[in-house]
Formats: C-alpha cells, structure tokens, sequence
C-alpha cells in the first residue's frame, strides 16, 4: 500500500518552478527525501499536509486526497518543520500538551501521551523548564515530540538534523529509525545530505530543482553506486598502465571506468539475488571478489599499485550523474 | 557510589504505546485554542515574569470597584458613583494598556516564534484559528471589565441598595462591555496580527485608541463653542472610545460627558451602531484575509 502518491505534482511560485511534475510512489518504512537548498523539499510537505494548494498534478497522503481532504490528512499526519517554531516563555510540556489537544486528544490521554513522548525523544527534568533555555538538541526534540504525540501514522520530518551537532546528528537519526522500527510509524524525512539519510532509510527519493533525479530503495542506491577507486603505475612493458588494467578487467567480466589521472574506477556487479542472509552480507561477499580480482590483475601485469579505496558515492556525485550544474 | 542510570536505559525500558482513544473534531481543537489564548492573556501556563503584567493591570482595574463598594458601605450613599456602563470608558487608560499587551500576547507571538505552520498542520482550518483567537481576545477583554463590575454589583446589594436598580443596571453594564469587548477585540487583533514585533504592536495599539480619541475631543469642543452642538455627537464617530460613550449612553441609559452634554439624536444614535457593526466586520473580514497567506 501506498503512504504516499504524487501524479506530476507541480507547484508554480511567481518567479521560481518549485517542483516540476513530480511523481513518486512512497511506501511504508522510512523514506528520505533528499535535495539541495531550493529543490523543493518543503513545498512537497506543505502540499502534502494540504496547506497549500498544487498548481497541477495530484497528492495523496495515505490514501487521501491532499487537496481536498486535507483536515482528515492532518489528523492522521506529524509535521515538523524545518525552523524553529517554539515560544520561549512557555515548558515543553505546557506545549505539548497544547498540541495534543490541537490535535484532539481529550485533556488526560493529552497529558499521559504527552509525559509518554517527551521520554521517547529523551527529554527529562528538563521539559518542565521555559523552552528559550534549550540547546538546539533539546528544541529538536520537542519539535520531533509534538509531531508524534497524537500518534499519527505518518511523520513528515522536515530536516530534523539541521543545526545539530555529530552527536546530536546521530541520536537524531537513530531515533528517526526508531519511530518506524518500534513505534510502527512510516517516516518522510527530508536532508540535504544523502550519506546521513541512507543510514536509517529504507527507500530515498532525490529531487532536484523540483524534477525527480531518483527514486530507489536503498539496497539499490548502494548497488548502483558503490565502486571501488584504483590507483595504478605505468611499467616498462606497459607503458599505459591505466588501459592495461582497463582491458584486464573487462576481460574479466568488470565493467570499470578510467578517471582522473591514473585512476580507475570499478563498478561492483549487481550481487546474486538470494546470495546471502541479507543485502548487505551479499554486498561485501561481492566486494571481496572484485578487489580478489583486481589484486590478481595489477599483479599479472606488473603494475604498481599505489592506493584501492572502497567508496559510495556522496549526493553531490549524485546531482553530477543527472545535471550538469551542482548547487549544493 | 553508584552510577545514574544511562538515560538510554530508560529510554527503551518503556514501549511505544499506540493511541486507540477518540480524537475529538474541530469544535473541540478551537475550544482548546480559545481556552489556551484565554489563560495566556493572563499569563497563566506561562512564566511568572509573563504573569506579572497583565495581573497588575487587573488588579489596579478591580481597584476602583473595590473602593466604591467601601464608600457606599461606609456612607451610605444610594448609588455607586461610576454607573457600571461607563466604567469601561472611566477605566480607558488601563484598559487600553492591557488590551494593548494581550492583542500581541495573543497572535504576534505565534508569528514571531512561527508557531503558526503548527498550528494548521492540526487539523483545524485557517479561519478556526481567527475565530478562537477573536473570540478569546473578547473573552479576556469582558473579563478584564466585567469582573470589576460583578464586584460592584455584588457589594452594592451587601451595601443594601435597591436591588431592582441594581440588577437593571448591572445588566446594562454587561451589555455594555460586551460590545466594549468585541469593538476593542477586533481592533486590537488586527493591528497585532500585522507584526511579529511584539513592540511595535503595543504602540500601535496605543496610538489607535488614543490620537483619533484626543482628536475626537478636540473637535468636539470647537464645535460646541462654534455653536454647531449637533455636529458634536457626529464627530464621536470617529474614534473607539467616543462611539462607545455614545452608544451606552444612547441605548444603555448612561451618561454621555461629550462637550455640551447633549444626548445623541436618534439618526446619530443609529449612525453609532451601524459604525461600531462596520468596524467590527471590516476587522474580522480582513483577519480571516491576514490569515489566509500567514505561515
Ligand atoms: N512562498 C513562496 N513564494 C515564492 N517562492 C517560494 C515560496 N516558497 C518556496 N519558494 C521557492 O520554491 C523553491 C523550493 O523551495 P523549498 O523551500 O521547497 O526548498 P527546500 O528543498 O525545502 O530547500 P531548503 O533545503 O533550503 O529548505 C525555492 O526556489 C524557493 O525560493
Ligand atoms: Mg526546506
């Protein structure tokens, strides 16, 4: 079943195109939602939440129509914005609470879901405190609490990691895992970072200057994108050892790349269905293979080999494979 | 010595418990708005430095009551001296000051810190958030007048003065304050909404009641001495404050302290009340405008 469907949603501003015939088919699970400053992100969660209206195309959200029947959307939907959006004179549970109720939750289930939420997101002594004293940390989480505390059955994250720092980053991320993982709530989670995102997502979708660049499960995204980088020397009988290598490895069956300098990229073959306990033990069995082979092949002709490193590819590698111009 | 439990510990020792309870509609999403807005224009839910205003301001509002009671109790007086339907205009200065810190108390806060998106990703609509704050705004406001008056009205039966009078008049001075309220709420609210500074919403608010009242009185006594008493009661129009006089003295039996103490003719009469109707129109019509783009 679908969480959420787009139909070449397209959402007009007077001097900028926000998203360009967008559509995408959005699961259960966690999804992340990636793109550069500008690329539309946040238009799709406000058309999404049925605050504003598309200019062309269809949304739905859990099955309902976002343009119509955005109430009934927001009932059943968390949102959490990507600014602050909390006043300071007021405590965390005070707010929360205020929330709940916003949400229509009697004043007691309001109350216990709310002291139940704020432990969830790891907020103690701390939420009966004025919310102007937090640290960024602190207000992240108040923020992800609110959008959870109705118990909705989908939470649109809007970059929830903004402003926080490696550790804060982490705790945030795992926590985003948990609300699918334990809570049982599917998750739109928006960055600008792919790396941080495929950590804790089942699928990402990429958007660039509104236009879909990719949409994949994660399983897939490492398939396609995961390659080992080789350096090599040129030796005596072959005095291009770049194109030597290149033809030893294709003999090979390897599908490889020359780049820059001596440099040699290798591209994992798709790993065997079923090869293994799960996708990620079939990715390294694969992984062992090809740097097996590549050790054999510098090896028979006689190449020195100055560096291998394993990579994946980062989003700005991403934005290159589809657009010329990369803005983030 | 021991070790504090690691807050992760606890974190994962309670499950996640899903909400199987009734989630009630939007009637009941405004009413928590209205009554959260209410209790924040008394500071209550907020810190005690947010209390401290808007408490004294009462306060020094139920003073007078307090003390006219003691005065009729003490020398037996057979009527309080301010009349309860001008107690509101009696009271203007303080009025205005708590009027003018609860608009922007109320609605340029949730701009300012952009609580709004929050808001409306509820499911309530745009206009349900200008409805609950209005009405909320209005509430606070009949209060802020009201409760100095049932003092008043409660100490003068104490005081044994004539009980019929005493309820007709009370009665009157309701009516009066709530359309004191519900003027000075949709005024209030909409000059609020315009800014997220705080600051310059209280200014602003201040200026609208009081240059055009100022204004008002000063073109009132020209033309009282111009020999033109008619025009007087025409140019109350123009300002809150003097509307308000003009009305309750009007329709609510009160006394109208306008420059030459002559009572409204009845087309002025009805000239107060189609304005006061207007204003209040224009101001909700172009709130439920403000709100449509905010957030
Ligand atoms: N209300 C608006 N009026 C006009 N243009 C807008 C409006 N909101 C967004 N835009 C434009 O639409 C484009 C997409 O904006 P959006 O906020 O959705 O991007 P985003 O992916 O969320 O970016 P960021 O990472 O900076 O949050 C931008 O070019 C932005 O300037
Ligand atoms: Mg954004």
């Amino acid at each position: 079943m679908s969480v959420i469907q787009t139909e070449s949603l397209t959402k007009r501003y007077p001097r900028v195109t926000a998203l360009d015939r967008l559509t995408v088919d959005i699961g259960p699970g966690v999804t992340g939602l990636v793109g550069a400053n500008g690329a539309g992100k946040s238009t799709l969660i406000k058309i999404l939440l049925g605050l504003a209206p598309a200019s062309d195309g269809t949304a739905t959200v859990l099955g309902r129509n976002a343009a119509h029947e955005g109430g009934a959307i927001r009932e059943q939907v968390g949102y959490m914005p990507e600014h602050d959006c909390l006043p300071p004179d007021v405590s965390a549970t005070e707010f929360v609470v205020h929330m709940a109720r916003m949400s229509g939750l009697p004043r007691t289930s309001a109350r216990e879901r709310t002291a139940d939420t704020l432990r969830h997101v790891g907020l103690y002594e701390e939420r009966y405190r004025p919310m102007g004293g937090y640290s960024t940390g602190m207000k992240q989480r108040v923020k992800l609490a609110q959008a959870l505390v109705h118990d909705p059955k989908l939470v649109l994250l809007d970059e929830p990691t903004n402003g926080l720092d490696p550790a804060g980053r982490d705790e945030m991320l795992g926590l985003i895992r948990r609300i699918h993982a334990e809570f049982g709530i599917s998750v739109l989670v928006t960055s600008h970072l792919l790396g941080e995102l495929e950590r804790i997502s089942d699928h990402v979708v990429v958007i660039d200057g509104g236009k879909l660049l990719r949409a994949q499960s994660i399983a897939g995204f490492t398939e396609a994108t995961a390659s080992l980088a080789v350096e090599v020397t040129d030796s005596d009988t072959h005095p291009d050892g770049t194109r030597a290598l290149l033809d030893a490895l294709a003999a090979r069956g390897l599908t490889a790349t020359a780049g820059t300098g001596h440099i040699v990229h290798i591209d994992a073959p798709e790993p065997a269905p079923a090869a293994g306990p799960g996708p990620e033990a079939a990715q390294e069995a694969v992984q062992d293979v090809v740097h097996d082979a590549v050790r054999d092949v510098v090896a028979d002709l006689g190449l020195g080999l100055i560096r291998m490193e394993q990579r994946r590819h980062r989003i700005a590698e991403v934005f290159q494979d589809g657009r010329e111009e990369v803005r983030s | 010595m021991t070790a504090p439990p690691a807050p992760d510990a606890r974190i994962h020792d309670i499950g996640y418990r899903r909400y199987e309870g009734e989630r009630l509609g939007a009637m009941y999403a405004r009413c928590s708005l209205f009554v959260h807005s209410l209790r924040g224009a008394y500071g209550l839910g907020r810190s005690a430095r947010s209390k401290m205003l808007p408490i004294g301001l009462f306060v020094i509002m139920c003073a007078p009551a307090v003390v006219m009671v003691a005065v009729v109790m003490t020398t037996g007086r057979d009527e309080l001296p301010i009349e309860y339907t001008a107690y509101g205009v009696f009271m203007q200065p303080i009025f205005g000051l708590y009027l003018a810190l609860a608009a922007p108390q109320m609605v340029s806060l949730d701009l300012r810190y952009k609580t709004i998106p929050l808001y409306f990703s509820r499911p309530i609509e745009r206009g349900d958030y200008v409805i609950a704050k209005f009405a909320s705004l209005t509430a606070s406001l009949f209060l802020f007048v009201g409760i100095p008056l049932l003092i008043s009205y409660v100490g003068s039966l104490l005081a044994k003065l004539d009980f019929a009078d005493q309820t007709t008049a009370f009665a009157r001075g309701l009516v009066a304050t709530a359309v004191f309220a519900v003027l000075h709420a949709a005024i209030g609210l909409l000059i609020a909404s315009m800014t997220p500074r705080r600051g310059f919403g209280v200014a602003a608010i201040i200026s609208v009641l009081t240059i055009p009242y100022f204004a008002v009185i000063s073109l009132m006594v020209v033309a009282d001495e111009q020999g033109s008493p008619d025009a007087v009661g025409w140019i109350g129009l123009f300002s809150p404050g003097s509307l308000l006089e003009g009305f309750q003295a009007k329709f609510l039996g009160g006394e109208l302290e306008f420059p030459g103490d002559q009572m409204l003719t009845n087309a002025a009469g009805a000239a107060y009340v189609v304005v006061i109707a207007a204003i209040i129109a224009l101001c909700y019509f172009l709130l439920t405008r403000r709100y449509r783009k905010a957030g």
